[in-house]
């Protein structure tokens, strides 16, 4: 692993690369479109399943859109029929202005993709896997090297383009990707899952990728991931799918915000008793009861807690404990689905780790 | 035709050469199972009196043809399956995405498989030659040349169609030996079936039957062969050919990855 380096190495880097794009830009991305995704009542039916039902909305050219569900949500099942890869059952949507059903080729001219599972040729080098994707994408011989330098810098795979993929490391063959998804200058990047399985320090520097790649090189980024934090720092706006259906879709300060400017955690010893009295106040603009807490959001939350406290002792309820903080995407997650989406992981854990024996039949 | 439609072709098949290349293996194996046949069964079977072999054919001579036939179809199938590798190890969803035609896609495919294969097949030709198996003359080699060829594109058509079908390559052991193997031993490559009624009926409904049969009578000789027409033998294999290769590539074109 090469990524010991502080990022303000990659940043420099990815400067130098985004100069280089400003450039190239205009001659690549076509006409302004302010809804460079369009998306309509979108369906995929598996047999009797229905994965994606009546998806709608869209994305806005420029901005970094985070698609978010657990797993098996309809995420990849979405992103596979916008890139092409599986016919709707129902609806349609465009990007770039292109329908992505009658007008295959002009779609995938106009996006990259970075796929959830590795989709790399592990028996060429990273050199190889570049340089075949160019030529796939029709460009001709100077442009290929040129922009080969280019992408090998941005992630830093200069000193490993001529080794075999299958001899790189799960974040080099991770940035190989990215850098391949970006090669043919796409005007919509999809990213399902970019940091899945990566350790904490290799997420950063992609994350850093990203955000740079999108602010300065004006590439819409639609990404789908399940790490709330990953969400949080990278986009703009966020949708929210859970069992094929959109439940929430706004920017994130404002999905924040509807939770209540503050977020108060609490435990008592009699939750029902103290909820019923809290109802009653309406500087609360929001309860949710779970197992062993309370969650109100508030405004102020820390000039609150003294009066929360002094409700409880007028009705004979101990607070155990009691915290404020501001809202994350996990709060509005678990407002919108009903349960927080490490509930949804420890859940598909406890799946996965039963015997393979017990599991079977499914196929 | 597009620049980007024949780039892809190219890289369909440089990628196909370069991994070839690359397997060391793969290459020992696949040249030497053939020699081992060659040489072992040829020597073992040539001290019996086999009737059908035709007047001062000795049995390795026959036997040549019936195992470059052999490496071709196995490699081309191969080749062909492989398409598998590429839909489990995610990489065919990265060819699938790219703005260029599926056809394209095929061709490369087709053309890398059969490329691999017919060096293979040309490396036991030419050992089989070295090794006394006599040549009929210049347009016995082209037809040989030619019969190759559509062996090789044929068997790469059919493991297109097996990949499709395919989930996993659990079931692939099981086609080899329970298909491909019974087939290969009606087709006269190991042994004549001329001089048996019942397999030389059956072998008539066998389409490698046509191409070892073939491949043979370009070779040694038209007396050698069971058809005597080597216009027939050419009709017939180009046929299950092409319908190999546009079944093929219909099939694969409707995959989704």
């Amino acid at each position: 692993m090469k990524l010991k380096k502080p990022l303000l190495y990659y940043n420099k880097h990815i400067d130098r690369f985004i100069n280089k794009i400003r450039i190239t830009k205009n001659k690549y991305s076509g006409e302004k479109n302010l809804d460079i995704i369009k998306i309509t009542n979108l369906t995929k039916k598996f047999d009797k399943i229905t994965a994606v039902e009546k998806v709608s909305f869209v994305v806005k050219k420029g901005e970094v859109f985070g698609f978010l569900g657990p797993n098996g949500a309809g995420k990849t099942t979405t992103i596979k029929m916008l890139t092409t890869l599986l016919n709707p059952t129902e609806g349609t949507a465009t990007i770039a202005g292109y329908d992505i059903i009658k007008q295959r080729n002009q779609v995938r001219k106009n996006i990259g993709i970075v796929f959830q599972e590795p989709a790399i040729d592990t028996d060429l080098t990273g050199e190889e896997n570049l340089e075949y994707h160019a030529r796939m994408y029709g460009m001709n011989k100077d442009e290929r090297k040129k922009r080969i330098e280019e992408i090998l810098d941005l992630v830093d795979l200069q000193e490993k383009r001529k080794v075999l993929v299958k001899n790189y490391s799960g974040g080099m063959k991770r940035r190989l990707e990215i850098a391949r998804g970006l090669m043919h200058y796409p005007t919509v990047l999809f990213l399902d899952e970019p940091t899945l399985g990566l350790d904490a320090q290799t997420r950063r520097a992609i994350w850093e990728y990203i955000k740079k790649m999108n602010k300065e090189g004006q590439t819409t980024i639609f990404l789908t991931t399940h790490y709330m934090d990953e969400a949080d720092y990278l986009c703009d706006r966020v949708g929210i799918i859970d069992h094929g259906k959109i439940l929430i879709l706004d920017d994130i300060s404002n999905l924040k915000n509807s939770v209540g400017r503050d977020v108060i955690t609490l435990a008592c010893d009699d939750l029902n008793k103290l909820r019923n009295k809290l109802e009653e106040k309406n500087w609360i603009s929001k309860i949710k009861q779970h197992e062993t807490t309370l969650t109100l959001g508030v405004e102020k939350g820390d000039e609150k807690i003294p009066i929360i406290i002094e409700i409880a002792q007028k009705i004979n309820v101990k607070i155990k404990s009691i915290s404020v903080r501001k809202p994350t995407l996990d709060d509005v997650f678990l407002s919108y689905t009903g349960r927080t989406i490490r509930d949804d992981e420890q859940k598909n854990n406890l799946g996965n780790s039963m015997p393979p024996r017990s599991r079977g039949g499914h196929h | 035709m597009k620049t980007a439609e024949l780039q892809a072709i190219y890289v369909m098949w440089i990628r196909q050469m370069k991994k070839f290349v690359r397997s060391k293996s793969r290459i020992v194996v696949t040249i030497v199972q053939p020699l081992f046949f060659l040489f072992i069964l040829g020597a073992g079977f040539s001290s019996i009196s086999m009737p059908g072999l035709g007047e001062n054919v000795e049995f390795i001579h026959f036997f040549a043809p019936g195992i470059v036939a052999m490496s071709i179809l196995f490699s081309s199938m191969f080749a062909g399956i492989s398409v598998l590798w590429d839909k489990q190890f995610g990489f065919l969803q990265e060819v699938l995405v790219a703005p260029v035609s599926r056809i394209s896609i095929i061709i490369g495919r087709t053309l890398g498989g059969a490329t691999t294969a017919l060096i293979q097949g040309f490396i036991i030709l030419f050992i089989a030659i070295g090794i006394g198996t006599p040549i009929s003359g210049v347009t016995g080699f082209i037809l040989t040349i030619i019969f190759m060829i559509l062996i090789s594109f044929s068997a790469v058509g059919f493991g297109l169609i097996l990949a499709s079908k395919m989930q996993d390559f659990q079931s692939f052991p099981i086609i080899m030996n329970l298909i491909i193997m019974p087939l290969l031993f009606l087709s006269s490559a190991f042994f004549p079936v001329s001089e048996n009624e019942t397999l030389l009926t059956i072998a008539y409904f066998n389409p490698l039957f046509y191409m070892v049969d073939g491949l043979r009578g370009s070779m040694l000789g038209i007396d050698n062969s069971v058809i005597q027409n080597p216009l027939l033998s050419l009709g017939i294999v180009s046929t299950i050919c092409i319908v190999m290769l546009l079944i093929g590539s219909y099939l694969f074109s409707k995959s989704e990855a």
